[in-house]
C-alpha cells in the first residue's frame, strides 16, 4: 500500500484515467488468502457470554438492514417489515429498533410511511438491483425514482461484467454518477462478492467503491449463491481502516445475505472490533443486511432475558 | 512369501458412541463423556460394573440443537401420511431384526440379564415397533370420527399431533422400555427429543444408528445420552417444546419438570408404574395428539330432501 505523506495527493492521481487506476489497484498488495481464512476462523473462535453477549445482541439488532427483496412483495408486507424494524419484540418495549429496512425502489414511499417518526432509516437498492445489467440512465432514473421517494440510503450495485473485464474506469465513474445522484442519502456499493472469484479482486473492487465516494462498501446482493463470509467481510474491514489511515475518510461495511443466526453475527462484530475498531462498532459505520437473522437475535435475547430458550412460536412469521 | 506368518492376536475395534441429532452423529457440544459400565446385580449396587464404553454426556446446547432439529422434521414428518408413517415404522422393526445380536448383547450387558431373557426383551421390543406401526393409520379412527349435532352440520374430530415431546426414557428397561415410549410418539406424528437412560445408554445410542437406515427423516427421533435431570430442566423450560414424557423420571425430578413445563402448558405425562413386557393401550399416543373439531354446514336438508 502507498504510504507516503503525500498519499491523499497521490489518490487524485489514480482516477486520472483507466490505466493509472488499473496500475494503482493492481499495485495493491496480494490477499494471502489461507492467512486471510485463518485469521477469519481464529476470531470466530472467541467466546461471548453473558453481558458481552446482551450488549452484542442488542448491538446486532441495532446494526441490522431489515431486508425484503422479493419479485412477490406487497405494500402489506412491507408495512409488516416496517412495524417489526420499529418494534422488534413487541413483548419487550427495551429492544432497539433496527438500523433500516431495506426494500425496492418502488416500496419506498411505503416503506417510509410504515417507520415515520422512529428513527428507522429507509435503504432501497436501486441500479437494476440485482444484475446491474441496464443502462447507466436507467441505473440513474431508478436512484432517482427511490431518492425522491424518500430514501435515506442507495444501495447500488457495480457493474461486474465492466469490473472482471479491467474497464475500472468505467465501474468508478458510474459510481461517482450515482453518489451525485443520491444527494443527501448514503452510498452503498455492493460489489457481490461471490461474483468477483478472487480476494484480491475484493480488495481491489473495495479500493475502487471508497474512491469513487461510496459512504458503505457492502458485500453481495444476497441473490447469489456465496454471500458474506467472514473471511470477506474481514478483508473489506481491512480496506475500510487502511482507506481511513490513508485519507481520513471512514467508510462502513455490510455484510449482507447468509447471516442467519446471533452466533455469526456475533463472530462478525468479533472482526469488527478486532480489524476496524471501535469506530466502527455503530449502526453508522457497520450494518448487516438480512431478514431471518432478527428472529434468532431476538430469540437469543428472549433466552437471555428468561433462562429458558425460546422458538419461533415467539417471533413473527415474515 | 512365505504361507508362515506368526499368527498375531487381533486388537479388537471399539465403537465410539454417539448422540443422534438431525439424522446425524455428533459428539456432545461440550466434549464430555461418561463411563458406562455393565450392570451386574451386585456390583451395579456398589456402581462398579466392568466398562463397557464411554457415552457423550450431553449438555443443554446439545438439547438446544436437538429440539431446533426436531422442529425442523415436524413439518415434514406430521403432514406425511399416516400409511406412509407406519412402512417407515415397520422398516424400523426390519432393520432392528437385522441388529438383533447386537441389541441382545448390549441390553445383556446393560441391565445385566442372561443372554436369552435379553433375546426376548429385543424380540418384544421389536414386536412393539410392529405393533404400533399398524396403529398409524388406525388412531384416528378410533379417537376421532363423525359427532352428532342438533344442526345442519358434519361435525368431525380428528386428533393432530402435539408437536416436539421431550422423552424421558424409563432408566431401568434400557431398550424394551425405550422403544415403548418412543414408537408411540412418532407414530402418531410428533417428533422427539429422547433422553436415553442414563446408566445404560448404549442400546439407545445403537438405536440412533437403526434410525438412521431405516428412512425415517433425520430430526425425526433425537437421543441424547447423559445426565437425564441436566438435560431434562432446559427441555422442560424450553418454550418450543409442547410435551413432555416423564418415564425417566423419579418423584422430585418429576415434579420439578412439571412446574417448569407449565410455563408455557405443555403436556405433561406423568411417570407412572409400567410393565413393560404386557402390550400397552393407546394412551401413550393419544397422550401426544390434540383433537381437532370442524363444523362444516350441510346447506338445508328440507330443500333438497337429502338425507344428510
Amino acid at each position: 500500500m502507498p504510504t507516503t505523506a503525500s498519499a491523499a495527493h497521490s489518490l487524485a492521481d489514480v482516477t486520472a484515467s483507466n490505466s493509472t487506476l488499473s496500475r494503482f489497484l493492481h499495485g495493491l498488495p496480494g490477499v494471502d488468502a489461507v492467512g486471510l481464512e485463518a485469521r477469519a476462523a481464529s476470531l470466530g473462535t472467541r467466546s461471548i457470554k453473558t453481558t458481552a453477549k446482551a450488549y452484542a445482541i442488542d448491538l446486532a439488532i441495532s446494526m441490522v438492514d431489515l431486508t425484503t427483496l422479493e419479485g412477490a412483495d406487497t405494500p402489506g408486507k412491507v408495512r409488516a417489515l416496517g412495524a417489526k424494524a420499529v418494534r422488534p419484540d413487541p413483548t419487550d418495549r427495551t429492544t432497539p429498533t433496527t438500523a433500516a429496512v431495506c426494500v425496492y425502489p418502488d416500496m419506498v414511499a411505503v416503506a417510509k410511511e410504515a417507520v415515520a417518526g422512529s428513527g428507522v432509516k429507509v435503504a432501497s437498492v436501486a441500479t437494476a438491483f440485482p444484475a446491474g445489467r441496464a443502462a447507466l440512465e436507467v441505473k440513474l432514473a431508478d436512484v432517482r425514482d427511490a431518492v425522491s421517494a424518500g430514501a435515506d440510503e442507495i444501495d447500488m450495485v457495480i457493474d461486474r461484467g465492466a469490473f472482471l473485464a479491467g474497464h475500472y474506469l468505467k465501474v468508478y465513474d458510474e459510481i461517482v454518477a450515482v453518489k451525485e445522484t443520491c444527494g443527501a442519502a448514503r452510498l452503498k456499493v455492493i460489489f457481490e462478492t461471490g461474483e468477483l472469484s478472487t480476494y484480491d479482486n475484493i480488495r481491489r473492487a473495495s479500493w475502487l467503491g471508497m474512491l469513487a465516494g461510496a459512504d458503505f462498501i457492502k458485500t453481495s446482493t444476497g441473490k447469489v449463491a456465496v454471500n458474506a463470509t467472514p473471511a470477506n467481510t474481514l478483508l473489506m474491514l481491512e480496506a475500510v481502516r487502511d482507506f481511513r489511515a490513508q485519507t481520513g475518510v471512514q467508510v462502513g461495511v455490510k455484510p449482507a445475505g447468509g447471516i442467519r443466526t446471533s452466533k455469526d453475527a456475533i463472530k462478525f462484530l468479533v472482526l469488527v472490533n478486532e480489524t476496524a475498531g471501535e469506530d466502527w462498532l455503530d449502526n453508522h459505520w457497520f450494518r448487516f443486511g438480512a431478514s431471518s437473522l432478527l428472529n434468532d437475535l431476538l430469540m437469543q435475547r428472549q433466552k437471555l432475558a428468561t433462562g429458558r430458550y425460546s422458538g419461533p412460536d415467539y417471533v413473527t412469521v415474515d | 512369501m512365505s504361507e508362515k506368518t506368526e499368527k498375531t492376536e487381533r486388537l479388537s475395534v471399539f465403537k465410539t458412541y454417539k448422540l443422534y441429532i438431525g439424522g446425524k452423529f455428533p459428539r456432545s457440544e461440550s466434549g464430555r463423556v461418561y463411563e458406562v459400565t455393565t450392570a451386574t446385580s451386585a456390583a451395579d449396587a456398589a456402581g462398579k460394573g466392568k466398562w463397557l464404553a464411554n457415552a457423550p454426556l450431553s449438555s443443554r446446547k446439545d438439547a438446544r440443537d436437538a429440539v431446533v432439529a426436531a422442529r425442523k422434521a415436524f413439518g415434514g414428518w406430521s403432514g406425511a401420511t399416516a400409511y406412509n408413517r407406519g412402512q417407515i415404522l415397520y422398516r424400523i422393526a426390519e432393520m432392528l431384526e437385522g441388529r438383533r445380536e447386537q441389541f441382545v448383547r448390549e441390553v445383556a450387558d446393560a441391565e445385566g440379564l442372561s443372554k436369552s431373557k435379553a433375546a426376548a426383551q429385543v424380540d418384544a421390543a421389536i414386536d412393539r415397533w410392529v405393533w404400533y406401526a399398524g396403529w398409524t393409520d388406525k388412531i384416528a379412527q378410533v379417537v376421532g370420527g363423525g359427532n352428532p349435532v342438533a344442526g345442519p352440520f358434519f361435525n368431525l374430530s380428528s386428533p393432530e399431533p402435539t408437536g416436539v415431546v421431550a422423552v424421558l426414557a424409563p432408566q431401568e428397561s434400557s431398550f424394551l422400555g425405550l422403544v415403548s415410549v418412543v414408537a408411540p410418539v412418532i407414530a402418531t406424528g410428533n417428533t422427539a427429543v429422547v433422553i436415553a437412560s442414563e446408566k445404560s445408554p448404549l442400546p439407545a445410542l445403537s438405536l440412533g444408528e437403526v434410525l438412521a437406515t431405516s428412512d425415517l427423516p433425520g430430526g425425526v427421533v433425537n437421543i441424547l445420552s447423559g445426565r437425564t435431570a441436566e438435560i431434562a430442566a432446559p427441555l422442560a423450560a424450553h418454550q418450543d417444546v409442547n410435551a413432555i414424557d416423564l418415564a425417566g423420571a423419579d418423584d422430585v425430578l418429576a415434579k420439578e419438570l412439571e412446574i417448569a413445563a407449565a410455563d408455557n402448558l405443555k403436556r405433561v405425562l406423568r411417570p407412572q408404574p409400567v410393565d413393560y413386557a404386557t402390550t400397552p393401550g393407546t394412551e401413550r399416543m393419544t397422550a401426544f395428539l390434540e383433537t381437532k373439531t370442524v363444523w362444516h354446514p350441510t346447506g338445508s336438508l328440507g330443500a333438497s330432501g337429502s338425507s344428510y
